[in-house]
């Protein structure tokens, strides 16, 4: 086991009768990052959880999460994690405070530390008003972040978080994800999620996995150097849209157009050459007559790395390649 | 056996909480209570809606009776419950995902199910002494007094024979994943053993054979056989137990 590698997994598989959920997983966690598990709905992500955790068992491959092996019995492999289900349920007669209270005795925890401790995550995911309300009347959100408050508890070395923000609402989405950016160094976090920006905003590595296949693994800024493609970002002014339909296919016929997408107004033009790009598609908005309100080069986003690399409707299937074609983002 | 004491404080505040120890233990003390008032006034009863025609042919009441209707009413109504608290036990939590919750705490499988074992083990006994302690109060008043000894000596039975009742139904709420199933099963479990009880050669070694044996202790006789059944359903609990805890530490959650 490398110390400087908090999760190891080699060749993990796991099917369930024909279906095959995860295909020969190679991962690498550094200790002490913030990691996105990303793909889409079905691609492997929480059975890869599960598996780190011990609730499931491999198939095929191994796997070594704060140096303890998975699929071993006793309690130290339990004792390194935290762990957050994507959808958390908990005893509903219990208060908020009690749960937590029991989450620290199974660590081992008690007395005036334990009291201390639930106090402070109380506070830091923001339940202390309703610490005695009983966890059966709390909300969807209120639930996740009692979630994320019981995995943090111990002081894991180890996070894992199924989708740790999906029931929040954006406040509360920020905060949580301000919380786990602030574990960087002191835990190692493996957070699965679909919401790409979450991820851009706080992870140092990235994974995309796709059909149960890791698709590809990377540190943030590296991964959007590798397979973003430049971006030239267009906005017509409202209310021309004839000569809109036009300037579309006119970028949709230029040699450089990888593809154009249409986002709420805006045009997306990934292009193959940015500098050929940059010269010719001005003359476009001119020659059709379109009065733009803005005209920008941007940063590729992980959007467009994932939607490149996974297909754009998270069906898996490659993202297109044909120039010219619009898609519609949601 | 790591987090025994922990779920095991956990299992009885939860009984409490959810009203599941009131619940049970008012039901088992009405049965306790109303068995020997049923036998001491069925007659009456009967007659008195009878409206004259049954008159004389049921017997006197004797404290035979009293002990007997406790046996049954707890071979009737106590085994459902037992079902009933047993089916869900383990299917609830697992179908509910509280199971994947503990289950990723330093927290043995073992201890998962040994703590719900005997917790429901525990809610048997008290809601059973309960009952007796009623039963017994009243067939004093109602009757003569029992030994206390003898009567605590059938209440044991008895509550042996909800035990292996509880032990299968949980064992199939393990299995199946499904309370409803495990309660099926337990109560096809139930009705199974009524009918095996007929055959002479496994008969005296069922759970059921355990009521008889159970109303003779009451009355201060010692029942024959006695240790050979009381043997076979210790075998039985500890078995289905055991199948249980084997089968739950191979099972993905």
């Amino acid at each position: 086991m490398n110390a400087e590698l908090a999760i190891v997994a080699r060749g993990l598989t796991k099917r369930y009768g024909d279906v095959l959920a995860l295909d020969a997983l190679d991962l690498a966690v550094p200790t002490g990052s913030v990691f996105g598990f990303l793909g889409p709905n079905g691609a492997g992500k929480t059975t890869t959880l599960r598996l780190l955790t011990g609730l499931g068992r491999p198939t095929a491959g191994t796997a070594v999460v704060a140096g303890v092996e998975v699929g071993g019995r006793g309690t130290d492999l339990a004792r390194r994690i935290g762990y957050l289900d994507q959808d958390p349920r908990f005893y509903g007669w219990m208060t908020g405070r009690e749960l937590l209270t029991f989450v620290g005795r199974a660590y081992g925890l008690g007395g005036a530390a334990l009291r201390s401790r639930v106090d402070e995550v109380l506070e830091t995911v923001g339940l202390s008003d309703a610490a005695r309300r009983r966890v059966g009347g709390y909300s969807g959100g209120m639930r996740q972040r009692l979630g994320v408050g019981q995995a943090m508890l111990p002081r894991p070395a180890v996070l894992l978080l199924d989708e740790p923000v999906s029931a929040l609402d954006p406040e509360g989405r920020r905060d949580t994800l301000e919380l786990i950016g602030r574990l960087r160094g002191a835990s190692t976090v493996l957070m699965s999620t679909h919401i790409l920006t979450d991820v851009e905003r706080i992870c140092d590595r990235v994974a995309i996995l796709d059909h149960g296949r890791l698709v590809t693994e990377a540190p943030m800024g590296e991964l959007l150097g590798r397979h973003a493609r430049p971006i030239l970002e267009l906005d017509p002014e409202p209310g021309q849209d004839a000569a809109v339909a036009m300037l579309v296919a006119a970028l949709r016929a230029a040699a450089w157009t990888r593809e154009v997408r249409e986002d709420h107004g805006v045009l997306r033009v990934i292009v193959t050459d940015a500098e050929q790009a940059a010269a010719e598609a001005l003359p476009l908005v001119v020659a059709t007559g379109v009065r733009l309100a803005r005209f920008e080069r941007v940063r590729p986003t992980l959007e467009d790395v994932f939607l490149q690399l996974v297909g754009a409707d998270g069906t898996g299937e490659p993202g297109p390649v044909e120039p010219g074609r619009v898609e519609q983002v949601p | 056996m790591t987090g025994l004491g922990l779920l095991l404080r956990k299992e009885i505040r939860e009984q409490a909480r959810t009203m599941r120890l009131v619940a049970v233990v008012a039901v088992f003390a009405l049965l306790g209570l109303l068995s020997p008032v049923f036998a001491r006034y069925v007659r009456e009863i009967v007659e008195a809606v009878g409206g004259g025609q049954f008159e004389g042919m049921i017997p006197e009441p004797v404290v035979g009776d009293a002990v007997v209707q406790f046996t049954k009413n707890m071979g009737q109504f106590g085994v459902l419950i037992a079902i009933l608290v047993a089916m869900g036990s383990v299917a609830t939590e697992t179908e509910r995902g509280t199971a994947a919750f503990l289950l990723t705490k330093p927290i043995t499988r073992g201890a998962f199910v040994a703590a719900k074992v005997i917790a429901i083990g525990a809610l048997l006994a008290i809601a059973l002494t309960v009952a007796g302690v009623l039963c017994w109060i009243y067939t004093t008043i109602l009757f003569e007094p029992l030994p206390v000894a003898g009567f605590a000596g059938g209440v044991a039975l008895v509550w042996l024979s909800l035990v292996a009742f509880a032990a299968v139904t949980f064992l199939a709420s393990v299995v199946t994943r499904s309370g409803l199933a495990a309660g099926g099963l337990g109560f096809g479990a139930f009705v199974a053993t009524g009918i095996l009880s007929a055959l002479p050669a496994i008969g005296p070694y069922m759970p059921t054979s355990l009521w008889g044996a159970a109303d003779a202790l009451a009355l201060g006789t010692v029942p024959d056989p006695l240790a050979g059944p009381v043997l076979a359903n210790v075998i039985l609990v500890l078995a289905a137990l055991g199948l249980a805890g084997w089968s739950f530490r191979r099972q993905e959650l």
